[in-house]
Formats: C-alpha cells, structure tokens, sequence
C-alpha cells in the first residue's frame, strides 16, 4: 500500500547502495527531485536502467553513484552529448562505466517481460547489428510454431523503479497522462517502488491515461515541480533553456563539480535547489 | 546552439535563396509526397516530417516513437517527447505499444532516419566513433533506431554530406541498411525494404536495383557530382539519369522557416 513520506525518508527506505535502478520517463516527467535525493544521501555503486538516459543520468554518473549504465539512448535532446557520460565512457571519469547498450524496442520488450512476469521478451530485432556482439542479456530463441528465429532479451528485475506522475488521489493511487514512456512496466517489474507527484487531489484528474494502483507502490512523495528541468502535462512546461545551458555547466569537470555542489549536495531539498536555479536565471537575464 | 552558422538562416538572408540545409529539409519533406505512415526520428527528420504535413501530405500519419500518433506539430519539437506532439496527437500510447504493435506490427510505411555514419550500403552508425571499448567519440546510441531500419516498409535518411559521415567503413553497424548489398538484407529475413533515399543538403543518393549501392541520383542547385563525390568516403558513383533538384518554392521555404522559428523555446533560455 503506498505511504505517503518525505522524499528523504522514501529515498532513505527504498534505495540502497548496488540497487540496480530505474528512474524512467521518456523526456516527460523524469524524477529528477528523486535522483537528486539518492546523490544528497551518497548512494554508491548503482546500476542505473532507463531507455533514454538525460540529464539526471548525467549528473548521477558524473557524481561516481553509477557503475553500471543500461540503456538504449544516451544524449541531450536537441543539444547535443551528455558530457559527464562521454567523459565516464572515454576516460573513465569519476568511475569507468559498465555499459549495457541495447535498441528502444529492447528495452522496451525487457520491461514488458518484467511486468508480465515472465523470463524474457520477444522481438524482431538487434539483427545484423553489432549491438549483439557487445550487449549482455541478448540471445535468440526459435518459435515452436513456425521455426523463425527471433531475438530474445533477458526480463528486467529492478530493485526499485523510481517514476514522477501529476497525481496521487486520497487512497494513494497514482494517476498521469501525457508521454507515458516505460514507467508502468518499470514500476511493475521492481521489487520496490517509488514515485513522486506533483499534487494530491481528491480525485483523479479525467485527463489520466495510466493509473497506479496503490497497491503496487510502496512510497509516493508530493514533490511540486519535482520533474525539472523535464515537464509534466498540464503542470509546467519543459525548460528547454535549461538543457541548452547544461551543455556548459556539464562540459568540464570543475564547473560541474562546483554546479553539483551548490545545487544537490548544499541544497536541503529540491525545492532550494529550484529557488537557487530561479534567482541565477534572474541574475542573468538582467546583465 | 551547437549548429554552425551556414544552418541557421541569417536575418539578411529571409528573402534570399534558401541555404544547403533549408533545401535537403525540403526534399527530404517531398519524399514523403503520397505516403500515409511515418515514424520519425528527432532533428533533421522531425522538421521535415512536419513540413511535408502542411505542405505535401496533409493527411501524413506522425508517429514518435515516445509514443505519439498521429501528431500535428505546428512548430519543430525540440525533443522527441515534447508536449506539443502529446497535445496534438490523435492518441499517446506506451513505449512498449508502439514498438511492438505500431511499428513491428507492420502498420509505417516510411522510417526516417538520421546517421552519424553511413556506408555505400545504406547502413548506419550512431553508437561510437573508435574501438567500442575505447571509443574516441561515443555518440547517444541505438534509440529506436535499428528496429525502425528493419521493420518501417522503407527508410529515408537524413544526414549532412561530409566524408566523417559518408565514410568507406563504419566504425559501428548500429542499425541495418542494405547489409553487404545485393540480397544479403533479405537473407538476413528484416520485413522492410531498408533504404530507398538519403538526402543530404548536396543531393540524393539512391540504391542501385542489383548490388543496392547508394549511387548519387540527383543534386541540388550550385552543386556539382564532383564536390559530391569529394565529400563522400567511398568511390561514389553517379547515376547515368542524373537529375536536378527543383529549387524550393516559396511555399515550401516560408512554411519551412516558420516551423523552425517556433522551434520549442531553447533560444529563449
């Protein structure tokens, strides 16, 4: 049955050091606040799943809080690189990175596995790409009915799968619309769940399109604006300007380092983190 | 922000001829002319996708693969999840959903596609440049890329003409075009036909009926098949049909440059 907690506490309880863990959201509501909560509370070791890894990804690999990367595209959209990833993958800065590189449909099939409870997913795919010769938990397997060969990818079993939604309702169901991505699947293939939102309502705003049951989340944190710099449909919109100024906070170590340490180690919570982003933006604008 | 200048169009230049990249958007947006479905990837794909729907092809089916269908973008979406496409889509399905019923299930006619790296055969890396272990660049990946290369009916490219894209070798076989060339994609059984054009901002390359080598089909205005072959990796040849590419109109190119006017707010930051 979801609780409702404190992020720290939810972050204290549910995530530990070595967790394999996905913090999913495709563009749309990325649990940033959530992420920024495991670096403050110095998880170590992790392996970090998500199909397409961004700017929270960044951060937690340019922190050493990864050892592991699993996933299917790894950049700033419309930007350019991730840098503190490039910087981990080819020089091996703060921690060399274990990749795991797999296609979208992949993943995708490896989380829909996992939810439905079964060893692995099906699909056409990986074929004639060098991704197999690279690329643990992909095999093939014959279909009993027809002879084709097909790919076969090993099921997702996370220990915690981390999602930001718009709405949790009076009895802890959760409620989101808009880009839904893989967070259903990737709630349901964890061992342990949690998930932030933006509001507690009475009730479920009509616009939902994938419901939580309560009873499949362990922690739901009321995190207003938790999904920044990504968005969430009908609550803010994406602060583009944002991911085009990572590209130079995240280009060299140092001011990296510095950008961490003023806004996630330094900040007592996300909220001081958005106060901090707010009045520098200001700053400079007006110069 | 990371393009260079040449790409975006100068304040002097909005009554003048369209720039090299403004004319591969456009006809890469023409290929699009009579088909319903398209899956299409982000960048270069994503701008002319939406301007073959308001030029082209009203009725074009857009389908992303975060999970919009049918979306009808009125600006060029920053990223592949913005919510410009949700809002205007016909419908939002999950990730899984859409790689499995909407693009495995046979239901794209044309995959679009940008490239890091391509080969005379049409195939494509977006993975590394360098040794995989040791990679000197290592570029965002696979995405959705390899299963779209291998189910959509057939597959457009998009890619800036440069001999450090258009190489002899790739360094990474990401996602598959014509294979080895001849029938060696169908012998590895992929549903889809793979490339049938890339469009760069020099020209048009189309496989060859037999061996499905890229060969250069046509060229854009002011360029030459010999500037073309020296910005391509391999010995390029040049189809004996060789064609000029039509300038674009003016509806093409005013609908072009307001769609990346409005494109998301990433200037405003």
């Amino acid at each position: 049955m979801a609780e409702l907690v404190p992020l720290a506490d939810a972050v204290a309880d549910l995530v530990r050091d070595g967790d394999t863990v996905a913090l999913e959201g495709f563009t749309h509501l990325i649990p940033f606040a959530a992420g920024h909560e495991m670096l403050r509370q110095g998880r170590r070791g992790l392996t970090l799943v998500r199909m397409t890894p961004d700017l929270l990804y960044d951060q937690m690999i340019g922190f050493g809080a990864a050892e592991r990367l699993v996933f299917s595209w790894g950049g700033n959209p419309g930007v350019g690189s991730l840098h503190r990833l490039r910087d981990a993958v080819e020089h091996g800065w703060p921690e060399p990175l274990d990749l795991e590189e797999h296609s979208h449909a992949g993943m995708a099939a490896r989380y829909w596995a996992g939810a439905s409870g079964l060893p692995f997913g099906v699909l056409r795919g990986y074929v004639g790409s060098d991704l197999t010769a690279h690329t643990r938990n992909v095999s093939t397997v014959t279909c009993p009915f027809t002879g084709e060969q097909l790919t076969a990818v090993r099921a997702f079993a996370l220990d915690v799968a981390v999602v930001h939604a718009q709405q949790v309702d009076r009895e802890g169901n959760v409620g989101l619309w808009g880009i839904s991505g893989v967070q259903k699947e990737a709630v349901l293939c964890a061992r342990r769940s949690l998930v932030t939102v933006e509001e507690r309502v009475d009730q479920l705003d009509a616009r939902t399109r994938v419901v939580l049951p309560s009873w499949v989340v362990d922690a739901v944190s009321v995190v207003p604006q938790g999904a920044h710099p990504s968005y969430a449909a009908g609550y803010s919109e994406r602060d583009n300007g944002f991911y085009a100024r990572w590209d130079a906070i995240s280009r060299d170590r140092a001011p990296f380092v510095e950008w961490m340490r003023r806004h996630v180690l330094e900040a007592p919570d996300f909220g001081a983190h958005l106060r901090l982003l707010a009045a520098e933006t200001a700053a400079v604008g007006s110069r | 922000m990371t393009d260079p200048p040449e790409h975006a169009p100068a304040a002097t230049a909005e009554a003048t001829a369209a720039t090299a990249d403004e004319v591969m958007t456009v006809v890469a947006a023409r290929e699009l002319r009579g088909r319903r479905t398209c899956f299409v990837g982000i960048g270069l794909p994503s701008i002319a996708a939406s301007l073959a729907r308001q030029v082209h092809e009203p009725s074009l089916v857009l389908i992303y693969e975060s999970g919009p269908i049918g979306a009808r973008p009125t600006r060029a979406p920053l990223s592949i999840g913005d919510g410009e496409l949700a809002d205007t889509a016909l419908d939002v399905v999950g990730v899984p959903e859409v790689f499995s019923y909407w693009l495995q299930g046979g239901r794209i006619d044309v995959g679009f596609l940008g490239a890091a790296q391509i080969c005379r055969y049409g195939n494509i890396n977006t993975t590394v440049i360098g040794p995989y272990r040791q990679p000197m660049v290592r570029l965002p990946g696979a995405g959705g890329a390899p299963e779209i290369a291998a189910s959509a009916r057939e597959v457009i490219v998009v890619a800036r003409h440069t001999t450090r894209t258009f190489v002899n070798r790739l360094d990474f076989v990401t996602s598959i075009g014509h294979h080895e060339g001849g029938d060696s994609r169908k012998a590895l059984g992929l549903p889809g036909d793979g490339p049938t054009a890339v469009i760069t901002n020099l020209g048009v390359l189309r496989p060859e009926a037999e061996s499905r080598e890229l060969v250069l089909t046509a060229i854009h205005p002011g360029v030459t098949a010999a500037v073309v072959r020296e910005r391509t990796g391999w010995p390029l040849r040049i189809a004996t049909s060789l064609t000029e590419t039509e300038p674009p109109t003016e509806l093409e190119l005013d609908t072009l440059r307001r769609l990346s006017a409005g494109r998301g707010t990433g200037s405003a930051g």
